[in-house]
């Protein structure tokens, strides 16, 4: 059964709205992604009960939070929500922010739980960022909430701080046996907490399920440049042949697999991540997606390297700096790229 | 100096104050979180005292004080004794007039709680009036207190208002500032200086005061 329910409209006094509909197991992280000013805080703030729908619908298990007439207001749903600069009270004690809404019993394990216990004597102003966002994951803990909602957990943290919770955040997340709903616009955080992926784009919930479908699987077009899909190239279908079809991209052809239902003209999505690099080809034709191009610009990414070769169009490869090495790569080299036919996602044009 | 006058202007002003502080407070709260239609008239019947003549404010109250008005009437009916030349219509004269003066810094002190910490309030399960109490009252007290202590010198030293509708009756509506003229007419200049010398005194510690709270808040 699901946990939660929820298919509202949100309207913004100057036009714009937003159509949130989703459900949520009732255990799990699930990631609602999008592009900054999306409306993902909108969305979280209506389940939490800070903001009204105008319409629809919210259900959590048996219960109603919001239909045409009912509106459970924010102390009666029984949630946690861990806001996006945290929202700690300035003139309380870390311990006393933590107990606000807790009886004593259920602070003291939430605060071992986040290992805050050291800085229970300490006022909001005397934690560094990471520690406010202990203290305040403490404190949405604490009250033993039914559900679990994170406005850009991460974001307000600097990268070291950042790299340390997100490991440990997810752990804490599913320690809490309840549903639990984070709002980013991070892939990484994305990718790294969440089980389900839920894209917020152009006013709506565009696509949801495993965050590893979401994101090598765009449905459209919208998701797939939300989700990060760097080689999104304006294609045509010239062959279709038993589930493959051949497109044209540029002067190039590729073979994709035919998800059917396409007319001719389809977009070539294809994850940076999925192109392959070796040397020189040593022949021209291939039909297996070699793709003969030159190195425009490297730049590095973490561990890996950022590619942006020139095949006839732009296609972007993210490599390891070994690789990147190993094949003696500088801007002007001659290189070849390899796609698997089932890497390169056609979506309608 | 005239001390029945201090003794009366002192027990004035503080009744006033913390009446301020017990009827301004809800409506600072409300006003400063509410949006409804009328809310520009509201705010502008809260602050009309700061404008009106203090003869047409005290004029005015004087007349629904009398005892030819309803509330006149309904004093004399509970207490059998006139509301206006009184101490008691004094004392609403004196709220009324403080209202915007305690109203405005409180306004200011409670729109300043960030609104993130009321929403985290409700969300871990406390209603708004709980909410005033451990959030938004401690967070604005510095300012709250700054409107408090500016009401009680504003009617320590109150004339126009208090002589309309309290009269000038020693040990019963004669304050300060109207024993101040009572001197001048007298032609008692020392008297005069020394009360005068005395409200200057406390109007200055008041304003010291106030800008600590305010670089505090």
């Amino acid at each position: 059964m699901n946990a939660l329910e929820l298919d509202f409209v949100r309207r913004y006094p100057k036009g714009a709205q937003i159509r949130a509909a989703l459900s949520l197991p009732d255990e799990g992280v699930t990631v609602l992604f999008g592009p900054s000013g999306a409306g993902k805080s909108t969305v979280l703030r209506c389940l939490a009960g800070l903001d009204r729908p105008q319409e629809g619908f919210i259900r959590f298990g048996r219960e109603t939070w919001f239909d045409e007439s009912t509106f459970v207001p924010a102390q009666r749903r029984r949630i946690g929500m861990l806001f996006q600069d945290y929202a700690l009270f300035p003139h309380l004690t870390a311990q006393q922010n933590i107990e606000y809404g807790a009886n004593p019993q259920a602070a003291k394990e939430a605060a071992r739980l986040l290992r805050v216990e050291a800085l229970l004597p300490r006022k909001p102003a005397q934690l560094s960022g990471g520690e406010r966002q202990r203290v305040a994951l403490a404190r949405a803990l604490a009250t033993r909430p039914r559900l679990l909602l994170l406005d850009e957990p991460l974001s307000a943290l600097d990268a070291p701080a950042r790299d340390e919770l997100r490991l440990e955040l997810r752990g804490v997340l599913l320690a809490a046996k309840v549903p639990a709903l984070v709002v980013t616009h991070d892939r990484a955080e994305a990718m790294a907490l969440g089980d389900r992926l839920a894209v917020l784009a152009e006013g709506s919930i565009r696509q949801a399920g495993p965050v590893h479908e979401v994101f090598s699987s765009p449905n459209d077009l919208i998701v797939a440049r939300v989700v990060g899909t760097e080689n999104v190239a304006p294609a045509r279908i010239v062959v279709r042949d038993a589930g493959l079809a051949q497109v044209l991209v540029g002067e190039t052809r590729l073979s994709a697999l035919d998800p059917g239902g396409l007319s001719e003209n389809v977009y070539a999505c294809i994850r940076a991540e999925e192109v392959i690099l070796e040397g020189a080809p040593h022949s021209q034709t291939s039909a297996r997606n070699e793709l003969p191009g030159t190195v425009v610009s490297l730049a590095p990414e973490g561990p890996l390297v950022r590619v942006v070769l020139d095949c006839g169009f732009r296609l972007v490869a993210l490599i390891t700096k070994n690789s990147t090495q190993d094949l003696r790569l500088v801007p002007g080299a001659r290189v070849a790229a390899l796609i698997k036919a089932p890497a390169i996602r056609l979506v309608p044009r | 100096m005239d001390l029945p006058a201090l003794r009366l202007s002192l027990l004035l002003a503080t009744l006033t104050s913390l009446s301020l502080l017990v009827l301004g407070l809800p409506l600072a709260q409300w006003l400063a979180g509410a949006r409804f239609k009328g809310k520009p008239v509201v705010e502008a019947l809260v602050s009309l005292p700061l404008v009106l003549p203090p003869t047409v404010l005290g004029f005015y109250l004087l007349v629904a004080m009398g005892a030819r008005s309803p509330i006149g009437r309904a004093w004399i009916w509970l207490t059998g004794k006139p509301l206006a030349f009184s101490f008691e219509g004094l004392l609403i004269a004196s709220i009324v007039y403080g209202l915007p003066f305690a109203v405005q810094p409180f306004i200011a002190a409670l729109s300043q709680v960030d609104r993130r910490l009321v929403e985290a309030s409700y969300t871990l399960g406390a209603s708004p009036l709980e909410t005033f109490f451990r959030i938004g009252l401690p967070l604005a007290a510095p300012g709250i207190i700054a409107g408090a202590v500016l009401t009680f010198a504003h009617a320590l030293g109150e004339f126009g208002v208090v002589l309309m509708v309290g009269g000038n009756i020693a040990g019963e509506t004669r304050t300060l500032s109207i024993s101040i003229f009572d001197s001048v007419e007298q032609l008692d200049y020392a008297a005069a200086n020394a009360t005068s010398l005395f409200l200057l005194a406390v109007s200055f510690a008041v304003l010291l005061l106030v800008s600590s709270l305010r670089r505090k808040a």
